[in-house]
């Protein structure tokens, strides 16, 4: 590459002007810039998170004597045990497993698409990107059916807290979640849910229309006549990043 | 339309940068799965809690590092970048640790 390092004169420095001394272009740089912005509004919202789930009680008791509660924080692997047509059978963090893994593919593909437009290969450029593509839209897909899944709840239900005439009242079953209430844990719980990863599932959902828009690019040979295919590279930053960031929610909202 | 298009030179594809990312992508899903193992065989407290955040700067370093190629840029973007997150990171340990403390209130 021929910014890989930032090249100087004898007895000048880097920042005295002429050279870029980040050794990235314009371009590329604006994007890092850019993707710490969004990682901190990424950290604000996982440090929120980090505080008012260790601010609410925890389950002291075993794993398998849990019970849904909206006084204390549940359990991810009972919240999130289903996958699509298998009804009634616990796979605790399977499919959102499946999720995972089907991002860091997304990513890999992505470098390889990388990889191909510093060779000026358009015809690998174009196989790689549609490949990142259909990864991104497997993700979204699977989100959606995770979100409706969470939305609609399943069992019977968890007893709600109300408060009628100044006595509390558990005959109402909360089933399901919405902003307000769920049937998981505190309101807190969905509220963060939604909030964190609905915030990551638009970034996932910008990227792919980043994505099909290199790839139109591509096939209609934009980059063969700029001479270069570093919008690629900008753009697979931000695939990476949005990758990148589901490996933190995966640990802190599915693991921990 | 033709006699627009302009000459360009393909090279051919190079094997050993290409294997070098199938190597890292092969990390971070051994990385995934061991985290699973743990899920389900570790009992639940700070030490798996702990585990669990060093597999994923594990993970993260390689995306950040590899992927998105940061780790072969010059050092003043490296640190640009890296510098900031530290303190993010403080954060975090700081914010939760002061939530254990709200809950005794």
């Amino acid at each position: 590459m021929a910014h890989a390092s930032a090249e100087v004169s004898h007895g000048k420095s880097v920042w005295d002007g002429g050279t870029s001394p980040m050794g990235v272009s314009y371009g590329k740089l604006m994007m890092w810039f850019f993707l710490m912005s969004d990682a901190f509004t990424f950290s604000g919202l996982l440090i929120t998170y980090g505080l008012v789930r260790s601010s609410n009680p925890a389950w002291t008791g075993s794993v398998n004597d849990f019970v849904f509660s909206t006084v204390h924080w549940p359990i991810p692997e009972k919240v999130y045990d289903a996958i699509p047509f298998v009804h009634g059978v616990e796979l605790p963090l399977v499919f959102v497993g499946f999720m995972t893994f089907v991002l860091i593919m997304s990513s890999v593909t992505m470098v390889l698409a990388v990889e191909a437009g510093h060779r000026m290969d358009r015809h690998a450029v174009e196989k790689w990107m549609l490949w990142t593509i259909v990864g991104g839209l497997t993700f979204l897909s699977c989100q959606a059916w995770e979100w409706t899944h969470f939305i609609i709840g399943s069992g019977a239900g968890t007893p709600a807290n109300d408060v009628i005439n100044g006595v509390f009242n558990h005959s109402r079953l909360i089933q399901g979640a919405n902003l307000v209430e769920n049937q998981y844990g505190p309101p807190a719980f969905a509220d963060f849910f939604f909030f964190i990863t609905g915030f990551h599932g638009f970034h996932v959902f910008t990227g792919v229309l980043f994505n099909f828009l290199i790839f139109y690019n591509a096939v209609t040979g934009v980059y063969d006549r700029r001479g270069h295919y570093e919008m690629v590279e900008k753009v697979g930053l931000y695939w990476h990043f949005v990758d990148l960031v589901w490996v933190f929610v995966f640990t802190f909202f599915y693991l921990v | 339309m033709s006699h627009h298009e302009p000459e360009v030179i393909v090279l051919p594809p190079d094997t050993e940068k290409i294997k070098k990312l199938w190597r890292v992508a092969g990390i971070l899903l051994a990385v995934t799965l061991l985290e699973f193992v743990i899920a389900f065989t570790l009992p639940h407290g700070p030490a798996k809690t702990f585990l669990f955040v060093i597999l994923t700067i594990v993970k993260a370093g390689y995306i950040v590092g590899e992927f998105m190629h940061l780790r072969h840029e010059v050092k003043v973007l490296f640190w640009a970048v890296l510098i900031p997150m530290m303190f993010v990171v403080w954060m975090l340990v700081t914010f939760v640790y002061e939530g254990t403390k709200i809950i005794r209130i």
